[in-house]
C-alpha cells in the first residue's frame, strides 16, 4: 500500500489516541493495579493510609494445611466414641487457636476430612469458602465445558441439515443465547422453586405422582447442577452457530467422496466432519471455559453462594469482598487468581493450535 | 448432511421434523411460561403450573401485574435509564473503534504495530478479573461539570458508559473488515488529496455497514444486559438500569405474577428485534467465536 511510505505520526496518533486511552484508563490501568493492590491492604474507603503487606491477601486466602489426629482413648486405651458410634478426636481448635506447637495453622478452620485406620487425617484452611468457591467454579467449568459443548455440536448437525424451514429451528434455539442472564436466572428460579414451580409439578405429573417435589435450589446436593442446566439451557445456542460456522467450511467434495465409498453416517462423522473441525473444537472449548470461569449473575440472582456454600464461586467471591466488604485488596487477590487460571487456559489452546498448523 | 438425500420423504421426514419440534420446545417453552405467566393472577399463575395451561392465555388473563409492576417500583426510569446508557455507548463505541481501526489499518505511524498488540491482548482479560480495582479507580476520579470540579465517579450514567466505549473486541471487529477494503480506493483519494478525516467519513464508513451492524448488536446486547458493573458502582434508584432494579424488584416482594410481567416488558422488546433481524444477530455473535 502506497500509505506505508508515507508518515502520517501525528494524523495516526490522533484517530487512534481516544480508543487506546480510554483502554489505558479502564482496562489497562485496572488490570496492573489488581496485580499492586493485591499486596496492600487497600480499601474502598478508609481512614487508614494504604500501606504495602506482601504477600498476605495470598496466604489468607489460599492457606491450606493438614493435621492427622488419633482418635481420643480412655483411661483403659479404648477409642471414645460420640454419640452416633463415630471415634472422638480432639478438637481442632486446640490446634488452630494459638497453639505454639502449630504456627503454621493458625486460625484455620476445617475443609474437610478423611480417615485412614483409626487415625483421621483434616484438611484446614485459612479461608474454607474461598475453598469451596475454587471446587465449585473448577466443577462447573468441567461438567459444563464438555456437556455444553457437545450438546451444542448435535444441535449444529442437526441445523446443518437441508430442511424446509430450518431457519426457523435455528432462530428458536439460538434464542435463549439473546436474553439476559439475569432475567433467565429470575425466570428459572421461579421453574425451580420448591411450591408450586413447574419443573416439579410437570415431573409430578409426568410420573403420575411418583415423584417427589424437589428444593433445587434449596437443597445443596442440587443447587449447582440445577444452575448448570439452566447455565447450557441459556447458552448453548451460541456454540450451536460456532460449531455451524465449523461445519459449513468443511468442503462437500469430501461428504461425497465418504458417500460414493459407501461410509456409514458414523464414519462419515468420524472421517469427515470431526477431523475437520478440531480447530473449531478448541475454540467452542476455551469459549466456554472462559464464560464459565466468570460465573457470577446465576449465582447472585439464584442462590448468593448458598445454600452452605454449595454455589459459592471464584468470581462471587471476588465482588463479595470488593464491593460488599470493601475490601479491595482481598478482591484483587482473588482477581489476580482468577487471571492467572484463565490466562493457563489461553496458553493451553495457543499450544494446542499451533501444534497443528 | 449437506447433500440432498434421497430417504428424505415420508416417516423419516416426520422423524426428523418431530426431533426438531422437540427440542425447540425446550428452549421456548420456558420463554412462553414466563410471558403467560405475567398475564395471570398470581393464585391462578401457581395453580396453573400442574398443567399445560401454564403454557396457554386461559384464565382470567389480563394486564394488571403490568400495572401493579409499574406501581411497585418505577420500571419506567430503569428502562429509560437503560435505554440511555445503552444507546450512548453504542453510539460512542462505533466511532472511537472505528477511528482507531481506521488509523491501525490506514495510517503508518511509529507504534501503530505495538498498540495494536497491546489492544488484542486485552482481549483475553475477562471483565470480571478488573471489575475490583476499577470499582477503585470509579470512585477516585474527577469530574468536570455543572458544580465545577467533582471527584468520584460512583451513581451517574457517565460510570456506566465511559468505561465501556473502547473496547478490543470492537476494534478488533473493525480492523478486520477495513483490511479487506481495496487499498485503493484510499490511495486514489489521496491522490487527489482528500484529508484523513474525509477519507473516514467519504469512503471507508459508508462502506462499513456490515461491520457497524455487527459491531452495534454485541454492544447492544453487552450493555443492555449488564449487571455485575451497575450492582457495584451504581445505588441510587436515579440512575439504575433493568438488570439490576429487576434483581432489586425482586427482593422488595415475591408476587410471581408481577416479577414475570417485568421479565416480559424488558424481555419481549429484545426477542422481537432479535426475530426480526436474527440474521444479523446470529452472524455477530459468531463473528465473536473468530477471537482468541
Amino acid at each position: 500500500m502506497a500509505t506505508k511510505l508515507t508518515q502520517s505520526n501525528g494524523a495516526g496518533w490522533a484517530f487512534a489516541l481516544p480508543g487506546f486511552g480510554l483502554m489505558v484508563v479502564f482496562i489497562i490501568l485496572p488490570f496492573f493495579f489488581a496485580f499492586a493492590l493485591s499486596f496492600t491492604n487497600q480499601r474502598l474507603i478508609s481512614p487508614n493510609p494504604t500501606a504495602y503487606v506482601g504477600a498476605a491477601n495470598y496466604r489468607q486466602l489460599l492457606g491450606v494445611g493438614t493435621i492427622t489426629l488419633d482418635p481420643l482413648r480412655d483411661d483403659a486405651g479404648a477409642v471414645q466414641r460420640a454419640a452416633d458410634g463415630s471415634p472422638a478426636y480432639p478438637r481442632l481448635r486446640e490446634f488452630t487457636r494459638a497453639n505454639p506447637d502449630y504456627p503454621q495453622l493458625d486460625g484455620m478452620r476445617e475443609w474437610f476430612s478423611f480417615g485412614r485406620g483409626e487415625s483421621r487425617t483434616f484438611v484446614l484452611a485459612r479461608d474454607v469458602v474461598f475453598m469451596k468457591a475454587i471446587v465449585n467454579t473448577v466443577i462447573f467449568v468441567l461438567v459444563v465445558a464438555p456437556l455444553q459443548g457437545a450438546l451444542a455440536l448435535g444441535l449444529a448437525l442437526l441445523i446443518n441439515q437441508r430442511l424446509r424451514g430450518i431457519n426457523l429451528f435455528r432462530a428458536i434455539y439460538f434464542m435463549p443465547v439473546v436474553v439476559s442472564i439475569v432475567v433467565v436466572s429470575l425466570l428459572w428460579r421461579f421453574i425451580y422453586s420448591a411450591d408450586g414451580g413447574l419443573l416439579n409439578n410437570m415431573l409430578t405429573g409426568l410420573s403420575f405422582g411418583l415423584f417427589t417435589p424437589v428444593d433445587w435450589l434449596g437443597t445443596p446436593s442440587t443447587a449447582l447442577g440445577s444452575i448448570i442446566a439452566m447455565s447450557i439451557w441459556q447458552a448453548v445456542g451460541f456454540h450451536m452457530v460456532i460449531w455451524l460456522s465449523g461445519l459449513q467450511t468443511i468442503s462437500p467434495t469430501l461428504y461425497e467422496a465418504a458417500s460414493i465409498e459407501g461410509a456409514t453416517k458414523w464414519q462419515t462423522f468420524r472421517y469427515v466432519t470431526w477431523p475437520g473441525l478440531r480447530n473449531t473444537a478448541v475454540l467452542v472449548l476455551i469459549v466456554i471455559t472462559m464464560q464459565a470461569f466468570a460465573l457470577f449473575a446465576q449465582i447472585d440472582v439464584m442462590t448468593k453462594g448458598g445454600p452452605l456454600d454449595s454455589t459459592q464461586t471464584i468470581v462471587f467471591q471476588a465482588v463479595d469482598r470488593g464491593y460488599g466488604k470493601q475490601d479491595i485488596s482481598g478482591g484483587s487477590a482473588i482477581s489476580v487468581i482468577l487471571f492467572c487460571i484463565v490466562l493457563t487456559i489461553s496458553l493451553i489452546q495457543r499450544y494446542l493450535t499451533r501444534e497443528r498448523t | 448432511m449437506a447433500t440432498i438425500n434421497p430417504d428424505n420423504h415420508g416417516l423419516r421426514l416426520i422423524l426428523r421434523y418431530t426431533v426438531l419440534t422437540l427440542i425447540a420446545v425446550i428452549f421456548v417453552f420456558p420463554l412462553v411460561f414466563m410471558v403467560m405467566s405475567s398475564l395471570k393472577p398470581d393464585q391462578q399463575l401457581l395453580a396453573d403450573t400442574s398443567s399445560l395451561r401454564a403454557f396457554l392465555p386461559v384464565g382470567d388473563i389480563s394486564l394488571n401485574n403490568y400495572v401493579a409492576a409499574f406501581d411497585r417500583a418505577p420500571v419506567g426510569l430503569f428502562v429509560m435509564n437503560s435505554v440511555i446508557v445503552t444507546g450512548v455507548t453504542v453510539v460512542l463505541s462505533l466511532l472511537v473503534c472505528s477511528l482507531a481501526a481506521f488509523s491501525f489499518v490506514f495510517l503508518n505511524w511509529r507504534g501503530r504495530g505495538v498498540i495494536l498488540s497491546v489492544i488484542l491482548a486485552t482481549l483475553i482479560v475477562p471483565f470480571e478479573t478488573i471489575a475490583i480495582p476499577l470499582l477503585l479507580i470509579a470512585s477516585k476520579l474527577p469530574w468536570i461539570g455543572a458544580e465545577g470540579v467533582t471527584i468520584g465517579w460512583l451513581n451517574s450514567y457517565r460510570v456506566q458508559i465511559v468505561p465501556f466505549i473502547a473496547d478490543g473486541l470492537t476494534i478488533f471487529l473493525f480492523v478486520q473488515y477495513f483490511k479487506d477494503l481495496p487499498g485503493e480506493l484510499i490511495e486514489a483519494a489521496r491522490v487527489e488529496g482528500a484529508s484523513w478525516p474525509q477519507i473516514y467519513r467519504r469512503i471507508v464508513m459508508p462502506l462499513a455497514g456490515p461491520v457497524i451492524a455487527t459491531a452495534a448488536i454485541l454492544k447492544f446486547l453487552v450493555m443492555y444486559n449488564q449487571y455485575l458493573w451497575p450492582l457495584m458502582v451504581v445505588q441510587q434508584e436515579s440512575y439504575r438500569p433493568v438488570m439490576v432494579g429487576l434483581q432489586y424488584f425482586f427482593q422488595l416482594n415475591r408476587a410471581w405474577g408481577e416479577i414475570m410481567a417485568y421479565l416480559s416488558l424488558i424481555t419481549v422488546p429484545v426477542l422481537a428485534f432479535y426475530l426480526f433481524l436474527q440474521r444479523a444477530f446470529i452472524a455477530s455473535i459468531a463473528s465473536t467465536g473468530v477471537k482468541g
